[in-house]
């Protein structure tokens, strides 16, 4: 269906999943629909959900497979629109008016008062203030990517309060106001994915701006499809046991659950071991890649045994 | 369909989401992007664009469920199975009926309408009455019985009133039958009622009992509603916290930091691009508490020191201190456990003794008097009831001298202050704010005019 007409990949939620899924992202029909969404009445999305579910490497997904270049913004405590938006260069200004000041003497030379002068000054323009001494920053770059591209900008929940009011404009009309040049639209519509992991709550402006999506823990099949994708070489006996075990495991009262990211790289650790199946030593030994605090392994421990047990149960019957 | 998104709008914010208008636009936009085809991805789509957190989302999603499965052209299932069991009775009676059409030609619309029992027809004309009374603007379980009967109207009962009166006579089976279908059909408008009220009037509802608690005397409510004070007291919490919770220093205003300034610009020759400034730093408020836990203070005391030690974000230090005859720090107690152990505890150490306000304001100089700083705002909530015991007031003016602020709330009315055994006058006087504080709502404004005067 998407084939026949190559100019429009966002035909449908259907394509959407295919296109995410040949760039190694299986998709839930939730973030597809999203995705698809975002295009259709272009809109930001603003994704929530606990660390390592794949919020960031859902932009890195739709970059590869749209073709466009991904530009990042790494929000952090303290980051400002200096870093984000643009700077002016001013070491090249001052560089330039240096170099430039004999030039000034000799143009103003002709002027008889000092009027006039400022009067043929005032012709020169704000020649220091123009786009060729614009640093642009991640947002500002973004606007200016003549086909478009994907814009992430990744954990929002770290900046401060006052960042988020700088997105605003960016968010609802794609345009960036610079008051010495005026209003810079998009050159190309960007697609708009904002991370959070909820640390604080954010700002009703924000979020009526986007999409809202949640991603949470897949469910058994979808993350067993996610694994066969990530790494081809696990043999669906152990794939299969293996998510079993980590949905069991987040049945825990822990500090931290292993998300995605942590499968995968169990699934590649156990592959690596050449593990042919779930057994009780080899999860002990490497029961600290799943989870990440001291305390969280203590309460796995005991129930280690149990839940290899069930894991393998399950694949007989599965 | 526009017109059915409205009303599911309006559904929604009933559930407790915040839709703006401008929601609505997008989630309009977004249904005419996926289409109606697939009831998932029309689900997955409003969600996405009209609810902004978990919680909404599963109030949104439970809210759609309800709300298309009222939208399903087939009627509610008991009504169903009676008119299928109807259908069966009268098979036989039909080619009967058929000749008989003539006779009951002059039968009034809605009489027509049940007789030939045409379930679409008629789930259609219930739709068309109940957007012709407004019935999404039902808010109390109270107007049940009003929505029905006008609906009922609506769709011509009156004129079915007289035509069972006619058929009665002339053709009694077929009266009964049209008897029977009158009432499934009262069922069925019942129901329909019931379902708005759940989907438009639980906001209003809620509301209403919300705010008849807010205003109860916390010292009289009964232990069923205890519970329920606690959500709404964690409610006011948030509401608090995200108040007050903003960032606490300011760039760009005041005086120029003429050293940071330097040091920023060193690579341009000293030459000031870029500017500093002095941030004021505000101090976030620190509090130490000292609650009465005697008699019937203790209630409120209970909700108080709940809500203080709910607004870690906003304040950056509480101590609390609990006495009727003596008195203890119970900062930890609070802390470590869930509210109703805690405050058990509190009780069997301190509780049930007659107040004495003087000795417990000595136990307080003794051992705490070092926590009270300039910083500090010193709450006492209490009755000021000191059983014409010592009532300590040079230690509350010491108190008073060495913090900030010192607050005294006190539960009874102002007209009560200095009646009988009350000392209230008499630290009054050493008190910055003294203040009623019996409801919920009087709660509220007390503390957030204290964490305000840090600002």
């Amino acid at each position: 269906m998407a084939d026949t007409k190559p100019s429009s990949p966002l035909a449908s939620i259907e394509a959407v999943e295919a296109g995410l899924a040949a760039q190694g992202y299986i998709a839930s029909r939730q973030i597809a629909t999203a995705v698809y969404l975002s295009q259709a009445i272009e809109k930001p999305i603003l994704v929530e959900g606990p660390a390592g579910v794949g919020k960031t490497e859902l932009a890195k997904a739709i970059a590869a497979w749209r073709g466009l270049k991904m530009i990042r913004l790494q929000c952090y405590e303290g980051l400002d629109e200096a870093k984000a938006l643009y700077e002016w260069k001013y070491a090249k200004q001052l560089l330039y008016t240096q170099i430039l000041k004999d030039k000034l003497g000799e143009v103003l030379s002709g002027a008889a008062t000092l009027h006039a002068a400022l009067d043929q000054l005032h012709d020169f323009g704000d020649v220091f203030f123009s786009r060729e001494f614009v640093e642009p920053r991640p947002l500002l770059q973004a606007m200016l990517e003549p086909q478009g591209c994907v814009l992430l900008i990744d954990e929002i929940d770290k900046s401060d309060a006052e960042f988020e009011s700088l997105l605003l404009e960016i968010l609802s009309d794609f345009q960036v106001t610079i008051p010495e040049l005026g209003t810079i639209a998009a050159a190309g519509a960007p697609t708009v994915i904002l991370t959070s992991n909820s640390e604080r709550n954010l700002g009703d402006a924000l979020k009526r701006r986007c999409l809202h999506l949640h991603i949470g823990f897949p469910e058994q099949r979808l993350e067993e499809r996610i694994v066969e994708s990530r790494i081809p070489g696990i043999s669906e006996r152990l794939r299969r046991q293996l998510v079993g075990f980590i949905h069991d495991i987040r049945t825990l009262d822990l500090k931290k659950q292993p998300s995605v990211s942590e499968t995968i790289d169990w699934a590649r650790v156990l592959v690596l071991l050449q593990a042919a199946e779930l057994g009780h030593d080899v999860v002990r030994d490497t029961l600290n890649v799943l989870l990440k605090y001291e305390s969280d392994i203590e309460v796995a421990l005991p129930q280690v045994t149990t839940f290899v047990a069930k894991a393998q149960r399950q694949n007989i019957f599965g | 369909m526009q017109e059915n998104l409205h009303r599911f709008f309006r559904a929604a914010r009933g559930a407790g989401v915040h839709v703006s208008p401008a929601e609505s636009i997008d989630a309009m936009r977004a249904v005419a992007a996926v289409g109606l085809a697939d009831r998932n991805v029309l689900r997955d789509s409003l969600l996405l664009t009209l609810a902004k957190s978990e919680d909404e989302k599963k109030a949104l999603g439970a809210c759609f469920d309800l709300f298309f499965a009222q939208a399903e052209p087939a009627s509610p299932q008991g009504a169903e199975h009676e008119r299928a069991a109807q259908d069966a009775a009268a098979t036989p009676q039909q080619p009967s009926q058929g000749a008989g059409g003539q006779a009951s030609s002059n039968l009034g619309p809605l009489a027509e309408m049940l007789l030939s029992q045409d379930r679409n027809e008629i789930s259609a004309a219930i739709a068309n009455a109940a957007s012709a009374t407004g019935l999404s603007d039902i808010r109390y379980f109270t107007q049940r019985g009003l929505f029905s009967s006008r609906m009922l109207e609506a769709m011509g009962i009156q004129r079915l009133r007289d035509d069972l009166d006619a058929l009665t006579e002339s053709n009694p089976p077929l009266a009964e039958r049209l008897q029977a279908a009158l009432d499934a059909l009262r069922e069925t408008v019942r129901d329909t009622v019931a379902q708005a009220l759940a989907l438009y009037g639980r906001e209003e509802a809620e509301n209403l009992r919300h705010e008849v608690l807010r205003n109860a005397p916390l010292s009289r409510i009964e232990p069923r509603q205890v519970e329920e004070m606690r959500a709404l007291i964690r409610q006011i919490a948030r509401r608090l916290r995200e108040r007050y919770a903003k960032p606490r220093k300011r760039q760009r205003r005041g005086h120029l930091d003429v050293r940071r300034t330097l040091r920023r610009n060193a690579a341009w020759g000293g030459v000031p691009f870029l500017t500093a400034w002095k941030r004021r730093h505000r101090d976030k408020p620190k509090i130490v508490a000292l609650c009465d836990v005697s008699g019937s203070v203790a209630r409120v005391s209970d909700f108080f020191l709940l809500l203080i030690h709910s607004l870690h974000e906003v304040v950056s230090d509480v101590r609390s201190f609990a006495f009727s005859g003596h008195l203890i720090e119970v900062s930890e107690i609070l802390e470590g456990k869930p509210p109703e152990e805690a405050m058990a505890e509190i009780m069997s150490r301190v509780g049930f003794g007659s107040s004495d306000y003087g000795s417990s304001f000595v136990d307080f100089e003794k051992a705490f008097m070092s926590s009270v700083t300039p910083q500090t705002t010193v709450i006492v909530l209490g009755d000021a009831r000191s059983n014409n015991l010592d009532p300590g007031a040079d230690i509350v003016k010491r108190i008073s001298e060495r913090a900030k602020r010192l607050v005294w709330l006190n539960p009874e009315g102002r007209m009560t202050w200095g009646w009988g055994d009350s000392e209230m006058p008499r630290y009054q006087t050493f008190c910055n704010v003294v203040r009623q504080c019996a409801t919920a709502q009087q709660l509220e404004r007390a503390v957030s005019d204290i964490v305000a005067t840090y600002r």
